[in-house]
């Protein structure tokens, strides 16, 4: 059975747009629950930061308040990183694919966005943020449920499973990034009681933090969550898991489906996996873990483009999508 | 005022059953569930695109098994008669060269493709999916109002609002024998099968559609997936060798028949339209080498066209030796001088349409115009008479419906949809379209108008 194009495509970004969206429910979910906890200063900034959307928020705000971050990325539609643009990108996908994927699947996603395009008219207040955000992560699990119970098995299907595994491992190289760099603490501050709950932030956003300590019940520090959120080969967010899926997902494409194109990302994959499996976290600080992640988002962005170009036709029009982050 | 009709006796009792406000609250139910499943056409303004539902009235359109009979022998007899009508035009002309429609009406026609001069189609089949919309007049006879023969719409909302139906009026719908609907996908995709170029054992059909900001796009995702075919855009097609082909993760697969939903003008830039990103380059060239089918045929506009449908009746003569079945509304064709001279002298009973437009607009109903509408409608007959004809007002019947105030009378039209293949089959009932604001006959849903299920009954029940 064949699989036009350009749905393998919109496939692809759909389960992209829907596991960014999630991230960044997470993200916001987590940065507003740690705010309480704490003095106050919580630093919103970050989030922009880890989005590398510094030109254009200052563009329209002034200050990176709690307020403007927040609504910037829950319903700014102008910000294509914001959650209403995701959700709207999804649904411009599953819009086109709506002759392919079940109805089911359809429903939730157009429910979802609508639901989310009235809500961006009303002000979400900081003490509901959670809530929402909860909601959100909520809605994309029922997507991921949905998905998984009713998406019929041929090649589409391993189409959305790469978009998904690409996406999360991105997402999981910016957040460590966004951790070791710009909120790098002063030398005085490593260890410390502020630096510790910052860890705790991060690995909770992946809801990691259970997991984590089930591997490390005593301590935390930045080498073994690092380490954790890179190479474990059990947590379903490590960058190590995810490029694990994605290999598996070409390497059946090519020989269930046949599909003659990918011999190049097929390549990219396997150096990508040996790469990360051949250096201990330790190395690996030591020789840079901005540049090392830095790396790897460019090997998940060359990846993308190889696939693009193996399986969603050279020639045609890209589908819905903003411009990558 | 007339009683109501016989066979409606067990459905009527049923629904006098529920209040008024359990009839409110379902119908709101079905409205929020439409919207949830997105089934809704895009209406563009200014500022933004829309999603709108097409507003769904919950009190069925009842047929009788025997109007059915009638209607769908009717609308058979026409299909028939407007492709013995494109073959001929396209062929030996002779219905020109007996003088029984005017040439230039034809040939003159913008909708007239000399591309298919001389082409052989399979079965002789040019209309493969065709819509007629009829009328029911003040004595209750069914008058054909209009033909659509390029590229009908609306049978998404046949389908829909049955599902609709079952699942939100599971107790009115019990055991009333209403005839199904849902098969619809199934015939199509043997339609599509059969017009496939032959000596193709399993040939490759595909729905070709102008994308998602298309209207209709829902309508488009519905068919495809009835047929359990891809839904295609113009740029996921390429021809090479007189052959066309899709673009897939493997490369390039052929394709062997073409449901398209979009216009001859758009359908390939290198014969048609040069500016048209939506169609397919070189697609005319595989299909007059017969390498792809095409539903429905290129140039079928000639046969919808608003002057050409007054002389479907003495087509139907001339070709098949019958009496239309159906007979059309009195129509006068303003090209002819005394037609034209009738038009004027009448004009404040009659309604005025433009021959070319589509959706209801243009139109003058004379009854209901101003006497600045009146004058503005003269001075454009007068400038350019063909464009035009006219027609007695139809009184169109009415359906019980549910308004703000209750329910109330409501004008209603009809579209039956037939396939025709080697043969033709009619789905039975088709779209009835209500128009929702009180007084008005215009039921387009660009103008306000809305849909209701419509149940053909079970010859037994009747």
């Amino acid at each position: 059975m064949n699989l036009l194009a350009r749905y393998a495509e919109s496939i692809f970004w759909m389960a992209r747009y829907m596991e960014r969206a999630e991230n960044l429910a997470r993200i916001l979910d987590v940065h507003e629950t740690f705010s309480r906890d704490t003095r106050g200063a919580t630093n919103w900034f970050s989030i922009v930061q880890l989005n590398a959307d510094e030109k254009d928020f200052f563009s329209r705000h002034d200050r990176p308040t709690a307020e403007a971050v927040i609504h910037y990325y829950m319903f700014d539609s102008q910000n294509s990183n914001s959650l209403l643009s995701m959700l709207r990108m999804a649904r411009e996908n599953a819009r086109a694919l709506r002759p392919w994927i079940s109805t089911e699947m359809w429903t939730q996603i157009n429910v979802f966005h609508n639901k989310l395009l009235e809500m961006s008219t009303s002000d979400v207040p900081m003490q509901n943020l959670s809530k929402v955000c909860t909601w959100i992560k909520e809605e994309c699990q029922t997507h991921t449920g949905i998905t998984e119970g009713t998406f019929y098995r041929d090649q589409g299907w391993y189409f959305y499973q790469m978009g998904k595994y690409i996406e999360r491992a991105d997402q999981t190289t910016r957040l460590l990034d966004i951790k070791y760099h710009t909120l790098l603490p002063s030398p005085v501050e490593v260890g410390s009681t502020l630096d510790v709950s910052q860890w705790t932030t991060v690995l909770r956003s992946t809801a990691g933090y259970h997991a984590f300590r089930r591997v490390y019940p005593r301590g935390m520090s930045p080498t073994t969550v690092a380490g954790f959120m890179l190479f474990n080969e059990g947590f379903p967010r490590s960058v190590v898991m995810c490029v694990r899926q994605i290999d598996g997902v070409l390497t059946r494409l090519r020989s269930r489906y046949e599909l003659r194109g990918g011999a190049q990302a097929m390549e990219r994959v396997d150096e990508l996996l040996s790469a990360l499996l051949s250096r201990p976290i330790e190395a690996v600080l030591r020789q840079g873990l901005h540049e090392y992640l830095d790396w790897i988002q460019l090997q998940l962005i060359t990846l993308t483009t190889e696939i693009a170009q193996a399986y969603f036709g050279m020639d045609a029009p890209v589908a819905v999508q903003a411009q990558s982050q | 005022m007339d009683l109501p009709a016989e066979h409606t006796a067990l459905i009527r009792q049923r629904l006098s059953g529920l209040d008024f406000d359990e009839l409110r609250r379902r119908a709101q139910d079905v409205e929020r569930e439409l919207y949830n499943l997105g089934i809704t056409f895009i209406v563009y303004s200014e500022k933004d695109a829309v999603d709108r539902i097409l507003p769904f009235d919950i009190i069925p359109r009842v047929i009788s098994a025997k109007e059915w009979t009638h209607l769908e022998a009717g609308v058979t007899q026409r299909v028939a008669a407007l492709n013995l009508f494109l073959h001929d035009i396209y062929h030996d002309q002779k219905i020109l060269k007996d003088g029984i429609i005017p040439r230039e009406l034809v040939e003159g026609n913008s909708n007239f493709r000399p591309q298919m001069i001389g082409l052989d189609v399979p079965f002789n089949t040019y209309i493969h999916i065709m819509g007629t919309d009829l009328v029911r007049d003040r004595h209750g006879t069914f008058r054909v109002l209009e033909d659509n023969g390029r590229v009908p719409s609306g049978v998404s909302y046949v389908v829909e609002n049955r599902h609709m139906m079952q699942r939100v009026f599971p107790d009115l719908v019990q055991d009333i024998g209403i005839r199904p609907v849902d098969n619809y996908g199934h015939k199509l995709l043997d339609a599509m099968m059969e017009i496939a170029p032959a000596g193709v054992d399993d040939p490759q059909v595909v729905l070709l559609s102008p994308g998602t900001y298309n209207s209709a796009y829902f309508e488009h995702i519905f068919l495809a997936r009835e047929m359990g075919v891809p839904l295609v855009e113009g740029r996921d097609l390429v021809v090479e060798n007189d052959r066309v082909f899709m673009k897939t993760t493997n490369g390039l697969a052929p394709v062997h028949s073409i449901y398209r939903r979009l216009d001859d003008a758009f359908l390939d830039p290198r014969a048609f339209n040069p500016d048209s990103l939506l169609g397919v380059p070189g697609i005319l060239d595989a299909y007059r080498k017969g390498n792809v089918a095409l539903a429905n045929a290129i140039g079928t506009g000639v046969a919808d066209d608003k002057a050409v449908y007054c002389y479907v009746p003495r087509m139907i003569k001339y070709y098949l030796d019958q009496d239309p079945i159906i007979p059309n509304v009195d129509t006068r064709i303003c090209r002819e001088a005394d037609a034209l001279q009738y038009t004027l002298d009448h004009l404040a009973e009659l309604v005025v349409k433009p021959v070319g437009e589509a959706g209801g607009y243009g139109i003058t109903i004379g009854p209901r115009a101003s006497k600045a509408e009146l004058e503005d409608c003269r001075a454009k007959l007068l400038a350019d008479p063909s464009n035009y004809i006219s027609q007695p007002v139809v009184d169109l019947s009415v359906c019980p419906t549910v308004t703000p105030d209750g329910i109330e009378p409501r004008h209603v039209d009809l579209r039956p949809f037939a396939i025709t293949a080697r043969n033709t089959w009619v789905l039975p009932g088709g779209l009835s379209r209500v128009a929702l604001k009180k007084g008005t006959l215009i039921v387009n849903s660009s103008q306000g108008g809305g849909s209701k299920d419509t149940w053909v009954l079970e010859g037994g029940a009747s």
